[in-house]
């Protein structure tokens, strides 16, 4: 379809598809939106991250961007006092169950939360949050690749890179609240299920959570 | 109508049922309620109780088992209705007043009325619940027949006019019962009070010949128990509701989403459901039109999360139980992706009725915002503990200290915790707000699912907002950033506070979680969840900084801020009842015969606080947990 629908987004008019998502028509324009748990081609978003907040004319409470639909003559804040403190919050929460050891991190200079701090200028530690330090096993059962859950920040991308990218459904969540997780088919280290490490899953991860080994 | 007219079918069979139940009141019959409550209380004993005793007698009477009659105070319950008499109901039954009853009123002619509750027709022996503050401002709409009725017989409900609102709408038009609906402003009672002809009329103009009807049955909340009652006591009611509700937005087939922990609701409306079937009610062809619509139970495992819509719509699917955002509604794209109607138990209730009475009828009841009627498990330190019913617009005043004939044993109301773990703490300021979906909003509760808690002096609040908030951190799905780390997050907070740990700015880094859990939430389980801590907050602020700065909890609750200690000029040497009730060996006997607590060894289980006696009350609790040091010297 050729026909295109303008959306002003902090005062910048901007051409989107009918029918996508905002979040999508601001990053296409250079308008950045942290985010981490969104899809572009997943129909209905996870909306999970709670990152992408913006603030819509004429809706009373900030939105996240991932769930709402451009509209002809919408006009888009990204940023604003109620959103930034969503976002700091949000990220401050994420930070919290997050391992921060940034320097031995393999994805450090090449992680969405280090974009998201520089971009919003919210400080890479904990701060007002105690953290919650949890401890995992490490699997790095694969030949090319591990899996480091004290940094996984439960944003899903991989679970779809390796189920519509893979077709191999090795990765899925499991557990509930605090304790939610991403875990394997019966828990087991990937080397022991159908892997064929065609590593996806680890281009997909935003963060350290699942990296290259070196050598 | 083409061949056969509805509403004569109908007739026909509420003739016949009527019939036969007017053929039983020719006995005496025994009405026992043994819906879950009554159960619980030892229902299932008295009525066997019952039939030994008029078998033994060979009496000729039937004992029957009714659901709950809302009076939970007094279960176990029963009626008598013996002809000649008017149907009285007696609480408190035991094997011994069974035996009474029987003698006395079945085989002799003396109602007992010593031990009657109240009459249930207007006569000139005996009052009846409506001469009762409580039936002054109660009106039962969706509870009328709770514990009236046979659940276990479609004749009982069709003789009463179940059913006919049915036969009614059958022969008019889909859209008639739709304008009825809407017309009412029935809000959903889930909580939300979402008007139920709006969101049918959405589900109406969704996309698709294939729609689906879903009732909400998966009562989550710690102390609501109103939509299990209404399933175990008048199942048809919920029944019809749907099936109007179907026959207006044009779906065939129907579920009812009931929590597997309510087994006797399963049951209950599983034989319904057969019942309604077999008499051409449900199924092909319903009263012999053209309009076909089936039900199916659908058994939830028991997750909080599942309440939520989508939530419920994902676990029915196949899929864990996890909240989507929205857009798109239920309504649009629901289960199987089809439209979908999903309303509360209580709000298909009401159908019947309204479309029965009129929505005319239905809008002079309750205030012209939230029409109907407004269901609570009145529970905590409240005389009248029970399900009531009253019109919207009731004070929560009138509510806790009519209906409820206020605290027991002159206690002092301190707080009400209205609408589960989603609502809000209400202060003795509040008392004067009118119950309505608005105006509870306005002051921080909900009216949620019903849930009302009535706290005393003895409540801590802190400890409260703690209590819910770890329900709703254990419920959480843990989909989300806000739920799944911002309510553990809080809860720790609390936890500490609870432990006299933290200072101002813990107090408001919680608050400002709070209300970033509030607005930033996927779903309405982690919107809502910070209402506990948000109320308890704004109204009882005090009592967080006595924690925080005294260390010192008001309520004598919180067990790391307080100790136990005996008054020795309370205490009687020649008693030694506590040293025996205390399992860690830490109550000692001075040298002066007095007793004296080893802090180190005390549990501070209360133990020897109830044990000690009435006259000498000597055992109590401090906080902060300071002794008085000087006495204690003293006495060495």
């Amino acid at each position: 379809m050729s026909e295109h629908i303008t959306v002003n987004i902090d005062d910048q008019e901007i051409k989107a598809r009918p029918g996508d998502k905002l979040l999508w028509a601001a990053l296409e324009n250079n308008i950045y939106i942290p985010h981490l748990c969104a899809i572009k081609e997943e129909k209905r978003p996870n909306s999970s991250c709670r990152l992408c907040f913006v603030e819509i004319e004429g809706v009373s409470r900030p939105v996240t961007a991932c769930s709402r639909q451009v509209q002809e003559g919408m006009v888009v804040k990204t940023r604003s006092p109620q959103v930034d403190r969503l976002v700091k919050t949000a990220f401050e929460l994420l930070l919290s169950d997050h391992n921060l050891n940034c320097r031995e991190c393999p994805a450090n200079r090449n992680c969405a939360l280090q974009k998201i701090a520089k971009e919003r200028g919210i400080k890479l530690k904990h701060n007002r949050l105690k953290p919650f330090n949890r401890t995992f096993e490490l699997d790095d059962s694969p030949d090319e690749f591990a899996l480091d859950r004290s940094r996984c920040v439960l944003c899903g991308q991989c679970v779809w890179a390796d189920r519509v990218g893979a077709e191999a459904w090795i990765f899925g969540f499991a557990k509930r609240g605090i304790d939610r997780v991403l875990t394997t088919f019966n828990n087991l280290p990937l080397a022991e299920l159908s892997c064929n490490e065609c590593t996806l899953c680890v281009d997909a991860c935003p963060v350290g959570a699942l990296y290259y080994k070196k050598d | 109508m083409g061949k056969t007219n509805p509403q004569e079918l109908y007739d026909k069979m509420r003739d016949q049922a009527q019939e036969l139940v007017q053929a039983g009141k020719d006995k005496a019959q025994v009405f026992v309620g043994t819906a879950t409550c009554g159960l619980a209380a030892g229902a299932q004993q008295v009525k066997e109780n019952f039939v030994n005793e008029i078998e033994a007698k060979s009496l000729d009477a039937e004992v029957i088992e009714v659901g709950c009659l809302g009076h939970c105070y007094a279960e176990p319950l029963a009626v008598i209705a013996k002809p000649g008499f008017p149907p009285v109901c007696y609480g408190y039954l035991d094997e011994g007043l069974v035996h009474r009853l029987v003698e006395d009123f079945l085989a002799g002619d003396d109602p007992s009325y010593e031990y009657a509750l109240a009459a249930l027709e207007r006569n000139d022996e005996f009052p009846t619940f409506e001469d009762f503050p409580r039936g002054v401002y109660e009106k039962k709409l969706i509870l009328e027949n709770c514990g009236f009725t046979d659940f276990s017989k479609i004749e009982s409900y069709i003789a009463n006019d179940g059913y006919s609102a049915l036969a009614k709408a059958l022969s008019e038009k889909p859209e008639q019962v739709l304008e009825e609906v809407k017309a009412a402003n029935l809000r959903g009672r889930g909580g939300a009070g979402f008007p139920a002809g709006i969101k049918w009329e959405a589900c109406v103009n969704g996309s698709g010949d294939e729609k689906y009807v879903i009732c909400n049955a998966d009562e989550g909340d710690p102390g609501a128990f109103m939509d299990r009652s209404i399933l175990e006591s008048d199942p048809h009611l919920v029944i019809e509701g749907m099936i109007l509700c179907a026959f207006a937005v044009g779906s065939h087939q129907g579920y009812l989403y009931i929590r597997a922990e309510y087994p006797r609701a399963v049951k209950h409306v599983r034989e319904a459901i057969e019942q309604a079937r077999e008499k051409g009610l449900l199924g092909s062809s319903i009263l012999g039109t053209d309009f076909s619509f089936d039900l199916e139970i659908f058994q939830g495992s028991g997750a909080f999360i599942c309440g939520e819509a989508t939530a419920l719509v994902n676990s029915m699917e196949g899929k864990m139980g996890l909240p989507e955002s929205r857009p798109p509604r239920l309504v649009e794209q629901g289960f199987r992706k089809k439209p979908t109607v999903l309303n509360n138990v209580k709000t298909f209730a009401y159908v019947p009725m309204i479309i029965n009475r009129g929505a005319e009828w239905f809008k002079a009841i309750g205030t012209p915002e939230s029409p109907g009627t407004a269901v609570f498990s009145l529970v905590g330190k409240i005389n009248n503990t029970g399900l009531v019913e009253v019109p919207m617009g009731t004070t929560l005043r009138q509510l806790i200290e009519e209906v409820g004939d206020g605290l027991p044993n002159g206690r002092e109301f301190k707080a009400v915790q209205i609408g589960g773990p989603s609502g809000g703490c209400l202060p003795q300021s509040s008392l004067d707000v009118p119950i309505d979906f608005d105006s509870l909003h306005e002051a921080g509760a909900i009216m949620g699912s019903g849930g009302l808690v009535v706290m005393d002096q003895d409540d801590c609040m802190v400890a409260v907002a703690r209590y819910f908030l770890e329900f709703t951190q254990h419920e959480s799905c843990g989909k989300c950033t806000f739920c799944r780390l911002g309510t553990k997050h809080m809860l720790d907070i609390l936890t500490a506070i609870t432990r006299g740990q933290g200072d101002a700015e813990t107090l408001q880094l919680l608050k400002e979680l709070s209300e970033d859990v509030r607005d930033g939430s996927l779903c309405n389980l982690g919107r809502t969840a910070p209402n506990p801590v948000l109320t308890t907050l704004k109204y009882f602020e005090d009592e967080y900084k006595a924690h925080i700065e005294e260390g010192r909890c008001p309520a004598l609750v919180c067990r790391d801020l307080l100790l136990y200690y005996i008054e020795p000029p309370k205490c009687s040497k020649l008693c030694n009842v506590c040293v025996g009730s205390c399992p860690t060996e830490a109550i000692y006997t001075r040298d002066d015969g007095l007793k004296a607590i080893d802090q180190d060894k005390c549990v501070k289980c209360d133990n020897c606080r109830k044990a000690c006696p009435p006259e000498y009350s000597a055992v109590i609790k401090l906080s902060p947990p300071v002794l008085p040091a000087e006495k204690e010297r003293k006495a060495k």
